[in-house]
C-alpha cells in the first residue's frame, strides 16, 4: 500500500499516550456503531511504481491524434514551452487561496497581471480572477444582469450548445426564463431578435464567433440589446481578439469566454478557465475573487484580494455569487501565454487560424464538401455534403486525422488553427475526394 | 515589484510560430480591432525571471506547514502530477469519437466507483469544477426531484449558522430561501431547533460533519431522520471528509447527495485558487436528475455514455475538470483500502496531538477530543491583552507557517481553526506547537511584538481597507 504518512506506527502510539489515549478507535468514539464502516470495498493500495504504471495504461487507451481539425470549445493551439514550466512550478500549484498577502504576493501579483492582461485584451475596465469555464462565465454573467423588473435571458441560438444548456440549467436554479434568438443562415437573425427583447429582457447573449464559426454583427446586435434596456454579453474567442473586435468596441457590458486557448492543453474538456470583464459600472455585481493593488504599512506595492463585501463568507445567502475556487492556476497559465505571445504572436496566431480555415474552406468546398453558410467566419465553418459525416470522419480517423465534428448525417462543423499546416490540409483534402469517389 | 506589463521593451519577444504556408486573406476591416493589445513585450529569460519571483513569494504546501482549517492542506503526491501530465490524457479532444477515449472514460468510471464506494452513494457526477459548484449541483438536483413528484412548494433549505458561508450562497442561487438554525453550545444542531425548523415548506437540510467546529455530530442519525420524516432531504458538505473517510460514510448518516472537494480529501493541489473539483455524489433517488453524462460498463468490458432525460441539464462544459480527477484516481489507488482509513485516522491523530500541545495556552473554543480539525477563541486575549486573532496568524508568518483559518465559524469569537493533516510529521507539529506556545508568551508579555508582526515576509501588512475604498484592479 502506497502511503503519505510519516509516522511510523510506533510514533503514532506514542502520540496517542500523550493525548491519554491507547487506540485509534477511541479517538472515533463519538462516530455511533450504525455508521461506522466494517470493511471498504476497493482495491489493496499500489506503491508508486505499480500506481504509474497503472495509469499509464489506462492513458494508453486513448488515442492521441496528431492531426486535429475539431474545435467546438476547445481549440488545439500552440502551447509555448515557457508556459508549462512555469505552471509547474510547485509554489503556485500547491498554494491555497492568497487569503495571506504577506505570503501570497507572488500569486496575488499574477492575478492581478491576468487581469491587466483580459482587461486588455478585451477592452473591458474590469476583470474577475477566473471563474470555472466559458459556460458558466455565460451563466454568471447572466446572473448579473437580473433583477425584479428584468429576469428574462435571451441567448443567441447560435451559441455552443453547452453553454445554452449551462445557462438554462443556473436559470431552473434562478427562476429566470431563458429564451433563444433565432438564427437565419447560421448567424442570429436581428429582424426577429428585435421581436423579443423587451422591457423584461435582462440580457442578450451572443458568442463571437459563434457556434458554426461565422462572425456575428456584433455591434448591431449590442445595440438592440441596449435599445430594450438590456445588458450585452459577448462570448469571445480570446485567440480571435488578436485581431477582431473587440467586446469593448461593440459596446458589451460584460465580456465572457472559455480561455482554454490561450495555453491550456485539450485536456479531454478541463480544467480550463472562465474569464470575465465588465464595464466599470458592474464592477461590484461581478462574482468571484478580485485582486486589487494597495500598500503595506511601509508603502510597499502590495496586492490583496478585495471588494469582498460581494463575496459568500461574508454575505452569504446574499453574496453576489457562491463561487470561491475558481481557475487560478489556468489564470496563470494565461497570463504566461499572452506574455510569451506578445502582441506579434498573437496577432500572428490568429491571423494564421482564419487565413488557413479560409484556405481549408476553399479546397474542401472544391472537392465536393460545400460552405453551409455565406457569412465570413475565423476559423471553424460548417460543410454540408452527400456522403454521410461520420463516413467521412471515419475514413480522416484511419488515416490518423481528427476531422471536423458532426453537426448530422450532412453537416461537419471544421476548425483550422495555426499549428495546422498545409500539408495536413492537403492531405485531408486529398482524403476527403477519395471517400466522395468511392462512395458516390 | 515590477508587473509584467511594466518590463521588457517594444520589439522584444519570442520567435514561436512557422510562417504562414497559405494565402494570406484577411478579414474586413470594419471587423477587426483597432484597440492596441498591450500584451508585454518580453523575452523567455525575463519571463522565466519573473514568475521565479513570483514563485518565491507565494507561500506552497512545498514550503512548509499549511495548517489551514476546513481547506486540507494536505501534501499533493508527484505521482499524480506525471499522472494528470501524461500526453494519453492532455492530448486527447473532449469531442473524439467514444471508441477513442475510452481511457478517459475508465478514469471517470473508477472514480465514480470507489468514490461512491467511500461515500455511500449510488452514483456520481464529475462536472461540477469545485466544491461550491458542487453544493449548487446537488441543490439543484434536490430541487429537481421535489418538483418530479409535483411538490413545488418545498422551498427552504435548512443552514446550520456554523455552515459555510457557500451553503446559503448556494442554496440562494438554486433559489431556495436559507432558514438558518442555530448551534447548540456544543457546537452540534440543536435538535429543538431543527425539530421547529422543519415542515412542509422544507427542500432539505445542508450539514458538515464533523462539523465546522471539528466534532462529529453524534446526533446524526436523529438529524437526518427529522428531515426526512419531514419530507426533505439531506445534503452533506464533504469538506471536511478527511475525517472520516474509510471510517464512516455520509450514505450510512442517512444523506442523500454529498459534494467532495477532490483538492482538499484526495490530495489534488489547489493551484492558488484552483482548479479544484467538487463531484457530486447521489443516492438512487437523485440519479435520474445528474448533470451531464455519465460513464457505464457495457458487458463486453468497453465504456458508453448513459444520461436520463430528467437530467437538470449542464452545469459546466463537458466532463468537469478532469485532469484533477485523475491525480484523485492516482491517489485513491496508492492509497487503497487499507490507506484511506489510515490518512483519515492519522489526520485526527494529528489535530488531537497539536490540540494537546497548546491547549494550556490556547483558549479551545470546544472541550474534548477533537476530529480532523479544531478550534481556538482569542477572545479572552483580545480582552486581556489586546491581541486578535489577526495577530497572531500574522506571527506565525514570521515562523515560517501558513496560519489557521481565521474568523470562521462565524459563532466562534476571535476564531483560529487549525487543520494539521495526516500528511505532516511529529517533528512538524512539535515545531508548529513551539512557535504557538512562543507567540501566546508573546501576547502576555510583548504584545506589541505581535501587532508589528509579520516583519520577514516580503510585504508588511496590507492596507486592505484602502484597497476596497479606491479600487485599482488592473495595470
Amino acid at each position: 500500500m502506497g502511503s503519505y504518512v510519516p509516522g511510523t506506527k510506533e510514533e503514532q502510539q506514542e502520540m496517542l499516550q500523550a493525548i491519554g489515549l491507547d487506540s485509534f478507535d477511541q479517538l472515533f468514539e463519538k462516530i455511533p456503531k450504525e455508521v461506522r464502516v466494517e470493511k471498504l470495498d476497493l482495491p489493496a493500495g499500489l506503491p508508486e511504481l505499480s500506481a504509474a504504471e497503472k495509469m499509464e495504461e489506462i492513458a494508453g487507451k486513448n488515442r492521441v491524434f496528431r492531426h486535429i481539425f475539431r474545435g467546438a470549445g476547445a481549440y488545439n493551439h500552440y502551447i509555448p514551452a515557457i508556459v508549462r514550466s512555469v505552471v509547474t512550478k510547485e509554489n503556485f500549484v500547491t498554494a491555497y487561496t492568497p487569503y495571506q498577502a504577506e505570503i501570497s504576493q507572488g500569486i496575488l501579483q499574477s492575478i492581478f497581471e491576468y487581469q491587466t492582461l483580459i482587461c486588455r485584451l478585451t477592452g473591458m475596465d474590469v476583470s474577475n480572477a477566473s471563474v470555472y469555464d466559458g459556460a458558466t462565465a455565460a451563466a454568471e454573467a447572466a446572473a448579473m444582469c437580473c433583477d425584479r423588473k428584468r429576469s428574462v435571458i435571451c441567448i443567441a441560438s447560435t451559441s455552443h450548445p453547452s453553454v445554452i444548456s449551462t445557462v438554462r440549467t443556473y436559470a431552473f436554479g434562478s427562476g429566470a426564463e431563458v429564451i433563444l434568438a433565432p438564427q437565419k443562415d447560421g448567424r442570429t437573425d436581428a429582424e426577429k431578435l428585435k421581436e423579443i427583447l423587451n422591457g423584461q429582457t435582462a440580457c442578450l447573449y451572443v458568442q463571437q464567433p459563434n457556434y458554426y464559426g461565422q462572425l456575428e454583427d456584433c455591434e448591431a446586435l449590442a445595440g438592440l440589446a441596449h435599445e430594450a434596456g438590456a445588458k450585452f454579453i459577448m462570448g469571445c474567442n480570446p485567440i480571435a481578439l488578436g485581431i477582431l473586435k473587440t467586446p469593448a468596441e461593440c459596446g458589451a457590458d460584460i465580456a465572457v469566454g472559455d480561455g482554454q486557448p490561450l495555453g491550456m492543453p485539450l485536456a479531454w474538456g478541463g480544467p480550463y478557465l472562465g474569464f470575465m470583464a465588465a464595464k466599470e459600472n458592474l464592477m461590484r455585481k461581478l462574482p468571484g475573487r478580485i485582486v486589487g493593488e494597495t500598500k503595506d504599512d511601509k508603502g510597499n506595492r502590495a496586492f490583496v484580494l478585495t471588494l469582498q463585501a460581494r463575496e459568500q463568507h461574508i454575505r452569504r445567502e446574499k453574496a453576489s455569487s457562491n463561487i470561491c475556487s475558481n481557475q487560478a492556476l489556468c489564470a496563470l497559465t494565461a497570463a504566461v501565454y499572452l506574455s510569451a505571445m506578445g502582441d506579434g504572436g498573437l496577432k500572428e496566431a490568429a491571423s494564421q487560424c482564419y487565413a488557413k480555415a479560409h484556405y481549408l474552406q476553399k479546397e474542401l468546398a472544391a472537392a465536393g464538401l460545400r460552405p453551409k453558410y455565406s457569412g465570413d467566419f475565423f476559423h471553424e465553418f460548417v460543410t454540408e455534403g452527400e456522403v454521410h459525416s461520420s463516413v467521412v470522419l471515419k475514413w480522416l480517423e484511419e488515416k490518423g486525422i481528427l476531422g471536423g465534428l458532426p453537426l448530422s448525417s450532412r453537416d461537419i462543423l471544421w476548425c483550422v488553427t495555426e499549428k495546422n499546416t498545409k500539408e495536413e490540409m492537403d492531405d485531408v483534402v486529398s482524403a476527403v475526394k477519395e471517400v466522395i469517389r468511392i462512395c458516390s | 515589484m515590477q508587473l509584467i506589463t511594466e518590463k521588457g521593451r517594444e520589439g522584444r519577444g519570442l520567435s514561436l510560430l512557422p510562417p504562414c504556408d497559405v494565402e494570406r486573406v484577411r478579414p474586413d476591416e470594419a471587423d477587426c480591432r483597432k484597440l492596441p493589445l498591450g500584451m508585454p513585450a518580453v523575452s523567455e529569460t525575463e519571463i522565466s525571471r519573473h514568475y521565479s519571483a513570483l514563485a518565491r513569494r507565494t507561500h506552497g504546501v512545498n514550503d512548509g506547514f499549511y495548517p489551514l482549517g476546513s481547506c486540507t492542506m494536505k501534501y499533493n503526491p508527484k505521482v499524480d502530477e506525471e499522472a494528470a501530465a501524461l500526453p494519453g490524457f492532455t492530448k486527447v479532444h473532449p469531442l473524439q469519437p467514444v471508441e477513442t477515449v475510452q481511457g478517459c472514460m475508465e478514469v471517470l468510471y473508477l472514480a465514480e466507483k470507489y468514490l461512491c464506494e467511500i461515500t455511500g452513494m449510488a452514483a456520481m457526477t464529475f462536472q461540477p469544477a469545485a466544491g461550491a459548484h458542487g453544493e449548487f449541483t446537488g441543490l439543484l438536483l434536490i430541487k429537481a426531484w421535489h418538483h418530479s413528484r409535483g411538490d413545488e412548494k418545498r422551498t427552504k433549505i435548512i443552514v446550520p449558522d456554523s455552515a459555510h458561508g457557500t451553503n446559503p450562497a448556494s442554496a440562494a442561487m438554486a433559489g431556495f430561501t436559507v432558514v438558518n438554525v442555530p448551534s447548540a453550545p456544543d457546537g452540534s444542531v440543536d435538535l429543538n431547533a431543527l425539530r421547529k425548523a422543519v415542515g412542509e415548506d422544507t427542500a432539505g437540510l445542508m450539514l458538515t460533519n464533523p462539523n465546522t467546529v471539528g466534532m462529529f455530530d453524534e446526533n446524526i442519525l436523529e438529524i437526518t431522520k427529522i428531515v426526512h420524516e419531514a419530507g426533505g432531504l439531506n445534503y452533506y458538505d464533504g469538506a471536511n471528509l478527511n475525517a472520516v473517510m474509510g471510517i464512516a460514510r455520509p450514505g450510512d448518516m442517512g444523506f442523500d447527495v454529498v459534494h467532495l472537494n477532490l483538492h482538499k480529501t484526495f490530495a489534488t493541489p489547489h493551484g492558488g485558487g484552483g482548479p479544484g473539483s467538487g463531484p457530486v455524489g447521489c443516492k438512487e433517488i437523485l440519479t435520474p436528475f445528474l448533470p451531464g453524462a455519465r460513464v457505464m460498463r457495457k458487458e463486453n468490458g468497453s465504456y458508453g455514455w448513459t444520461g436520463g432525460e430528467q437530467t437538470i441539464g449542464s452545469v459546466k462544459a463537458f466532463y468537469g475538470n478532469f485532469l484533477v480527477v485523475v491525480r484523485a484516481l492516482t491517489y485513491i489507488l496508492t492509497l487503497g483500502r487499507e490507506g484511506i482509513p489510515e490518512a483519515s485516522r492519522n489526520a485526527v491523530l494529528n489535530a488531537n496531538y497539536l490540540r494537546e500541545k497548546i491547549k494550556d495556552a490556547y483558549p479551545m473554543a470546544y472541550d474534548g477530543l477533537c476530529m480532523h480539525e479544531f478550534v481556538v477563541s482569542l477572545e479572552e486575549w483580545k480582552d486581556k491583552y489586546g491581541v486578535t486573532a489577526l495577530d497572531a496568524a500574522k506571527a506565525l508568518l514570521d515562523h515560517g507557517i501558513h496560519p489557521p483559518t481565521m474568523y470562521f465559524p462565524l459563532i466562534v469569537h476571535e476564531a483560529l481553526m487549525f487543520e494539521p493533516t495526516e500528511t505532516e510529521s511529529r517533528e512538524t507539529l512539535d515545531e508548529a506547537a513551539d512557535a504557538l506556545l512562543e507567540i501566546a508568551r508573546l501576547a502576555q508579555t510583548d504584545p506589541e511584538a505581535l501587532h508589528a508582526s509579520p516583519r520577514t515576509t516580503p510585504i508588511g501588512r496590507p492596507d486592505e481597507v484602502g484597497a476596497a475604498r479606491h479600487p485599482v484592479l488592473r495595470g
